[in-house]
């Protein structure tokens, strides 16, 4: 039978069998130190070298010339009204025009300076606010639902209320926007700071850490991941709240900036007007995400080794 | 003495005691492997020796100055350096700047890690990573360490050697170190001396001294472990009505 067979292999109890590990397996400090040594090198990767990726590049622009090439081939079949469906290259002459006027230049950089100012401020008011909610469970009981709650709320809700406050002014525009970005920035905070793995919590304790040293030498650089997608959303929603705020406020001490430009395109029923304004603004999004916040997220990222087996 | 247990006990809440007339004294210095089968509480035992929770009953006497602790995960913070990992320890002991990086860079030769301080936990292996963290338990400078199944996670190659390692480290260190393990080899491997714990609830039932010859002599060696088994799975047995 195979079975017997197996059992005579095995040696009888109380036999001097040699286990392996049992005993020292290496013959000194020297040898020790050398079996290490190539067992870390067998065992640690080889770092490869940084090389530029040209599909990084190179697909997004290829998206991006089929969109376009798709535009103009709709707008070439004539099947809606030029002045209705203007082409790629109307919105181009229309840009240069712009551009010309000096109203371009002056529409972005009203719109960036309020979008960049309102979104500091917030973020200043945010991370001390969330970090307390974060760590201090009372407060976040009875604040968190509220919070979150805010974070539904389109900050567009607030644009009457502003005006009614503040008047057509730029006070009106920024109430707006720190409406919309302080929630969603403490939410990231708090989410961030709950997903710190444990362990790192109990290694600050083990290793004495009070609880000031604790916050802001483990909670807060452990929370930085989470920390980071809650200022790009953060952005996103000043943004956005911005244009909302100055489609909706004409008029008054409100200068002009980009939500202005798409309000006078509708004013002048002018769509070329009306589409230079909506690319501007995706346009400047999409700089401050690639030129701001993309370099910072994988560096942060890369130096954690979270960016190993992702897709982007 | 460094650390006296008196019939200690522990129950959590009004559930069955986890730990229930521990007796045993540590001596200054000493490798003591505690052993014991998954629930003998062995992990609420080192909490308790290193003040992190409260015995419900019983006496017990620690260094004042507490314990370090090193876990089965290393645990090391992913924003910092294996240096820098250690530094923080060092720092939170108030370690002055200077006096950091020498001592880190110290510590990290005695884990034989000296070239690896600038690597992130992520480009280091397992056994690299445990070594970082048997490092960094070593900057908090307590005499007495407390070790929760370090190698559990290890592949079988990286712990052998790491045994060897911890085994030279402890002797140039005079460190009193209390192993916990569910691994009956590691711990005759390891411990000068082995503590079986019963389970639910956890007891010292029985101890045996290795001495030197257990190290060198394999025979030895396996005879020992297999009495230990024996008497642990009779422990285990208890629980099978």
């Amino acid at each position: 039978m195979p079975n017997s067979q197996l059992h005579v292999a095995e040696a009888p109890a109380g036999n001097r069998k040699v286990h392996a590990a049992l005993t020292r397996s290496s013959t000194g400090a020297e040898d020790l130190r050398q079996l290490e040594a190539g067992l870390d090198s067998l065992q640690s990767d080889a770092a490869g070298g940084a090389r530029i990726d040209w599909s990084r590049v190179l697909l997004p622009v290829a998206a991006l010339a089929v969109l376009i090439i798709a535009w103009q081939v709709y707008v070439w079949l004539g099947i809606k009204r030029r002045d209705l469906v203007p082409g790629p290259l109307d919105v181009i002459g229309q840009l240069g025009a712009l551009w010309g006027d000096a109203k371009l230049q002056e529409a972005v950089w009203t719109s960036l300076q309020r979008g960049v100012t309102g979104f500091v401020v917030s973020v200043v008011i945010a991370t001390p606010v969330g970090l307390l909610l974060a760590q201090v469970a009372p407060l976040r009981r009875a604040f968190g639902p509220l919070i979150s709650g805010l974070q539904v709320l389109p900050s567009v809700a607030w644009v009457p209320a502003a005006i009614i406050w503040f008047g057509l002014s730029d006070a009106t525009v920024y109430f707006v926007v720190l409406m919309g970005a302080i929630p969603s920035i403490i939410n990231g905070l708090i989410s961030g700071v709950d997903q710190i793995p444990p362990q790192y919590r109990r290694v600050g304790a083990v290793l004495g850490a009070s609880r000031l040293q604790l916050a802001l030498q483990i909670v807060l650089p452990a929370a930085l991941p989470g920390y980071l997608s809650g200022l790009k959303q953060g952005w996103a929603f000043s943004w956005r709240s911005l244009m909302a705020a100055e489609i909706i406020t004409v008029g008054g001490s409100m200068g002009f900036g980009l939500g202005s430009m798409l309000n006078q395109g509708r004013d002048l029923a002018d769509m070329t007007i009306v589409l230079a304004a909506i690319l501007l603004i995706l346009a400047v999004g999409i700089l401050v995400e690639l030129l701001v916040f993309a370099p910072i997220e994988k560096r942060l990222l890369r130096r954690r080794g979270l960016l190993t087996g992702s897709t982007r | 003495m460094p650390v006296v247990l008196e019939n200690l006990g522990k129950r959590f809440g009004d559930g069955a005691p986890v730990l229930d007339g521990v007796n045993a004294s540590i001596g200054q210095g000493e490798f003591v492997a505690l052993l014991g089968a998954s629930g003998c509480g062995k992990s609420t035992l080192l909490n308790i020796i290193a003040g992190r929770e409260v015995p419900t009953s019983g006496a017990l006497e620690v260094p004042s100055d507490g314990a370090a602790f090193m876990f089965q995960d290393a645990a090391l913070f992913p924003w910092l350096n294996a240096r820098e990992n250690i530094e923080l320890a060092l720092k939170l002991r108030g370690v002055g700047k200077a006096q950091r990086r020498v001592e880190a860079e110290e510590l990290l030769d005695l884990v034989h890690l000296g070239g690896a301080g600038d690597k992130r936990p992520h480009e280091l292996s397992g056994g690299m990573r445990q070594r970082v963290a048997l490092a960094r338990s070593l900057a908090q400078d307590r005499q007495l360490l407390l070790m929760d199944e370090p190698f559990a996670a290890l592949d079988a190659i990286t712990r052998d050697l790491l045994h060897d390692e911890l085994e030279r480290i402890w002797k140039e260190t005079g460190r009193t170190i209390v192993f916990v393990t569910h691994n009956v080899r590691e711990a005759v491997r390891l411990g000068q001396r082995v503590l079986l714990l019963s389970s639910r609830p956890g007891r010292v039932v029985q101890e045996w001294h290795v001495s030197e010859e257990h190290r060198t002599d394999a025979g030895l060696a396996g005879q020992l472990t297999g009495v230990i088994t024996a008497r642990l799975r009779e422990e285990i047995r208890r629980h099978a009505q």
